[in-house]
């Protein structure tokens, strides 16, 4: 069916698929991993601030060497830097920033989504639990939730299920599915497939989706 | 009014087993290292932490862990520490996630006198359950508790005599949240003051809330991730 391609090609595609969704003014929260990279791609000429639920807006590039500063890091605890404009704040005050819908978008990575818009992306039974962290929160509290993911497990196994099967992070909170085979909507309808990858058909995308999928009249080939 | 002590060890001199304990910090940003040195030379028992992360293996949290003192800790995220990993498993720790947002709530409630409030965060997941929810406006919501401690260890840049605060850059976190929600919050500075040095517009904890300060020495400063980029870039 697809062709798999190389986990990094499939990233960058996802990536730059989601940066597309930014607008300018936008104040967005990028999750730790693959949507942090999406802070490579913001379409030129617009101007968007993101946030780091360790209470900081603004946040720059990476450092310079010789410029990390122990008491300046995102989220994923990576060092960063401060951009003209950057304020810092509590982890109180950031958080009643997300749950009081004051970000516009957040993009985050799932194990599974579901039709329903559910997901779920902290733990496996069984295995350890690392934490919510603050997933929870951001898909309650931002304005508009995208999900980033690769559309199948390593073993080939669908992501897109009918109902999730682990425990999840929220209750129809996911707006859209980006990965790399489509561009997917979560409505009242369904899940809604907008634009399939190019090589791929809507059928591809289908058999690599356990929920049904709603071919969009308007479906058009996913652009990057 | 003399809040300020001479050392880590006079600060937490009255840190029993069984004490309940916020410690501030994200990751091993901004946390206390000077107190959590001193607690492991205390070798308080059965504690309970409440902290965002348990700090990594052999630095900031995770030396009250391997030093087998804690028997609770309440947090959010805790996958940098194996060796919690391996507690949990065996039964030997008993470990409660709470989504971060509603963990730095209820810290902030119970420091505001606030018994409760309702969140949308976790409604339909296994955060909610057992617990009350209610509908405002067609939505549901869920109640979560205030949660207060013992004390607090917090740490700051710079701080005055009297116990007013400020902090650096994302080292803020959880501090000044947690520094509002024990009876007895002790904070360690980089820098102490005197009284009226500090601008009185800048300061992020206000005095009142702090009951001992010292100023904290050998600071590690430890980067979890060090992440740069080339010149130019």
């Amino acid at each position: 069916m697809n062709k798999p391609g190389k986990d990094v090609d499939k990233r960058e595609r996802i990536v730059r698929r989601i940066a597309r969704e930014l607008r300018d003014g936008f104040y967005v929260n990028l999750g730790i991993g693959m949507p942090t990279l999406i802070a490579n791609h913001v379409p030129a000429g617009i101007e968007v601030v993101l946030q780091s639920e360790n209470g900081m807006l603004g946040i720059g590039p990476y450092p310079v060497e010789g410029e990390e500063d122990a008491d300046l890091i995102n989220a994923g605890k990576e060092t960063v830097s401060e951009m003209a404009g950057t304020s810092y704040f509590s982890s109180a005050d950031s958080f009643a920033m997300i749950r009081g819908a004051h970000i516009d978008l957040s993009v985050l990575g799932a194990m599974e989504v579901d039709e329903s818009g559910s997901l779920a992306n902290w733990m496996i039974p069984g295995k350890m639990v690392k934490g919510m962290g603050g997933a929870m929160d951001l898909v309650a509290g931002a304005r508009r939730v995208v999900v980033a993911m690769e559309h199948t497990t390593r073993e080939g196994a669908p992501k897109i299920l009918k109902k999730c099967t682990l425990p999840l992070t929220g209750v129809n909170v996911v707006d859209t599915i980006v990965t790399e085979m489509a561009y997917i909507r979560v409505t009242k309808r369904g899940l809604v497939l907008e634009e399939v990858a190019p090589g791929l058909t809507a059928e591809d995308v289908q058999r690599a989706t356990e929920a049904r999928l709603v071919v969009s009249e308007r479906w058009k080939v996913m652009g990057s | 009014m003399n809040k300020v002590v001479a050392s880590a060890d006079d600060a937490i001199r009255d840190v029993g087993d069984g004490a309940v304990i916020m410690i501030g910090g994200f990751g091993l940003c901004g946390i206390p290292e000077n107190l959590i040195r001193a607690l492991v030379r205390k070798g308080s028992k059965n504690l309970t932490t409440i902290s965002n992360n348990v700090g990594v293996d052999g630095l900031g949290n995770g030396l009250l862990l391997a030093a087998g003192q804690i028997v609770r800790h309440i947090g959010t995220y805790v996958g940098e520490n194996k060796l919690l990993e391996q507690m949990v498993l065996a039964g030997r720790i008993k470990l409660d996630l709470v989504p971060q947002g509603t963990f730095a709530e209820r810290i902030r409630a119970a420091g505001a006198g606030i018994p409760a409030f309702f969140t949308p965060t976790g409604v339909g997941t296994i955060v909610a359950e057992g617990k009350e929810t209610r509908e405002f406006e067609g939505l549901t919501y869920l109640m979560e508790r205030g949660l207060p401690a013992d004390f607090a260890f917090v740490k700051a840049w710079k701080g005055d005599r009297m116990g007013n605060l400020t902090y650096r850059k994302t080292a803020r976190n959880f501090n000044p949240v947690m520094a509002t929600a024990a009876k007895v919050t002790i904070a360690e500075v980089e820098h102490l003051v005197e009284a009226g040095e500090l601008d009185a517009d800048s300061i992020h904890t206000p005095s009142v809330y702090v009951k001992r300060i010292f100023r904290g020495e050998l600071y590690e400063r430890r980067i979890e991730r060090r992440t740069v980029r080339k010149v130019g870039s």
